[in-house]
């Protein structure tokens, strides 16, 4: 006899499953809700551009700030805009912005579908002639499918303009040497499979933010644990997403 | 192994006399089994109430009857059709002469009163002009009592404005039945009664057979001809108010006292 916990793990496991393969069911068949995505695209996108191009300003900054110490110790100061551009866009940029889309978006959906599940107005969506699943799931997730990637890029572009004024606040470093350093340094493999990988953390990060809402129980105490979940569990996903990414990168011979 | 569905269509007879026929519904989640057998007539133009106590399964039979959950056995028939086995274009058909009153209202928060109740329209696939939408709206709201509350938010409502509003929303496809499902929960005695009394307008303006799931006397009182006892899962007794409250068995005396 399993453990009840072990029970529940893995019946929660199989409901996402589940919710997921009815993604891939729902998005092939028409009626496409374009109206609906574009609106969501807004929201997620265009309303998260300022929290992410502030945060990954600021990362760029302190990283650079951060790094400098070391690479003067060791004579390598000139390496600072390729250390740290290859660090940003590789890594801390894509992350930090899907952990930013993680805590706003993630939750946001959650909430907003949990409240929907309790006010019954899912029920109501669906007795007015609409599938819900369609409505509100696939439109989220496509839209945190194509956004999360476009923010992730926005941020790359943020985060090294913060690298390049952290490069000069104890240095000098002219503003076409910093861009000429960068852009020598950075190359397709670190490009491509860092975008590739925001396509995935989106993915993530809708369809568990879209499972919490639709699944809500108990009423507004409900509502509160589902943002919660999809927050929780969205942002351990976007980690456990990059480990395979990297993996998979360095297997590829990538790195 | 033949999987092959066999979908019916949702054809209403006109001329029907029976708007709802309920026939041996059982309906259980996992080993709660909350409706056992139920059965009931609904006829043409008629208002039934169904009373029960708290988690007895009256919102769950309502819901059958929406299509929202499939009875484990049984048929529902809406004007001769049966709806337990349409697919869902079928039950859309069925959902457009079908209000469904929720208990909560189940009123989009992101949308204005005017943008809820042109959703069912555009929803369904109405073909209408914009002008013939404003009358739509502008007569839902004045029947409800609301005129010119279009641009308002749900949020700006009260609790019985709700109601109304989400009764307006139901109207707004002229429905042939409208099902309530717990229409005063929430509102204070008066608003409660105020309701009651709109339901029964509503009746008579539109032509309605209405059922209402309720353990709100006074609104039953009001809104409905007949009552349906649901206890144990099963239709236990059906009559008029004042019949009911003469009864001496203890279970229906019950909810009298």
């Amino acid at each position: 006899m399993l453990p009840a916990g072990l029970v529940r793990f893995l019946t929660e496991i199989a409901e996402v499953t589940r919710f997921t393969t009815k993604f891939f069911r729902e998005i092939l068949r028409p009626r496409f809700e374009f109206a609906e995505f574009l609106r969501q695209c807004f929201f997620i996108g265009y309303k998260s551009l300022g929290l992410v191009a502030i945060t990954a300003f600021i990362m760029g900054l302190v990283i650079t700030i951060q790094s400098r110490p070391t690479l003067v110790e060791f004579g390598a100061e000139a390496w600072l805009p390729k250390m740290v551009s290859v660090s940003l866009v590789r890594e801390i940029a894509p992350v930090i912005t899907a952990l930013i889309c993680a805590g706003k978006i993630g939750s946001g959906i959650g909430a907003e579908l949990g409240s929907m599940k309790v006010t019954e107005q899912i029920d109501a969506m669906e007795v007015s002639g609409t599938n819900p699943y369609k409505y509100l799931v696939v439109t989220r997730v496509m839209a945190t499918i194509l956004m999360i990637p476009i923010l992730a890029v926005l941020a790359d572009a943020v985060s090294l303009y913060g690298a390049y004024l952290g490069s000069n606040i104890r240095g000098v470093v002219s503003w076409d040497l910093y861009w000429n350093q960068v852009f020598a340094t950075l190359t397709y493999s670190d490009i491509m499979p860092s975008i590739l990988k925001t396509f995935f953390f989106g993915f993530a990060i809708g369809i568990i933010g879209c499972y919490q809402g639709f699944n809500s129980k108990k009423g507004t105490e409900g509502v509160g644990r589902s943002a919660n979940a999809a927050v929780v569990i969205s942002s351990l996903l976007v980690f456990i997403i990059d480990l395979i990414a990297v993996q998979i990168t360095d297997l590829a011979g990538l790195t | 192994m033949n999987r092959k569905k066999n979908h019916t269509t949702y054809a209403p007879a006109a001329d029907a006399e029976i708007a709802i026929q309920i026939s041996n519904l059982d309906v259980s989640f996992g080993d709660n089994h909350v409706l056992r057998h139920f059965s009931f007539e609904l006829p043409a133009g008629k208002s039934y109430a169904v009373l029960g106590k708290s988690g007895s399964g009256k919102s769950v039979l309502i819901k059958c009857i929406i299509g929202l959950i499939k009875p484990n056995a049984g048929t529902i028939q809406i004007f001769g059709t049966n709806i337990t086995d349409l697919n869902s274009v079928e039950l859309d058909k069925m959902r457009m002469e079908t209000g469904f009153l929720f208990q909560s209202n189940a009123l989009y928060d992101s949308m204005t009163v005017r943008e809820n109740l042109e959703f069912p329209l555009r929803r369904h696939g109405i073909q209408k002009t914009a002008a013939e939408v404003d009358e739509l709206v502008r007569e839902a709201l004045v029947n409800v009592g609301l005129p010119g509350t279009d641009n308002m938010m749900p949020a700006e409502l009260s609790g019985g404005m709700k109601k109304r509003i989400a009764l307006a929303r139901t109207l707004i496809l002229k429905p042939k039945i409208i099902l309530y499902d717990e229409p005063t929960t929430g509102l204070d005695p008066i608003t409660g009664r105020e309701i009651g009394h709109l339901m029964v307008d509503i009746q008579k303006k539109y032509h309605t057979s209405s059922l209402v799931i309720s353990h709100d006397l006074n609104c039953i009182h009001i809104a409905a001809d007949r009552i349906v006892m649901l206890i144990d899962g099963t239709c236990y007794a059906i009559g008029t108010y004042d019949e009911l409250k003469k009864s001496t068995d203890l279970k229906i005396k019950s909810f009298f006292d």
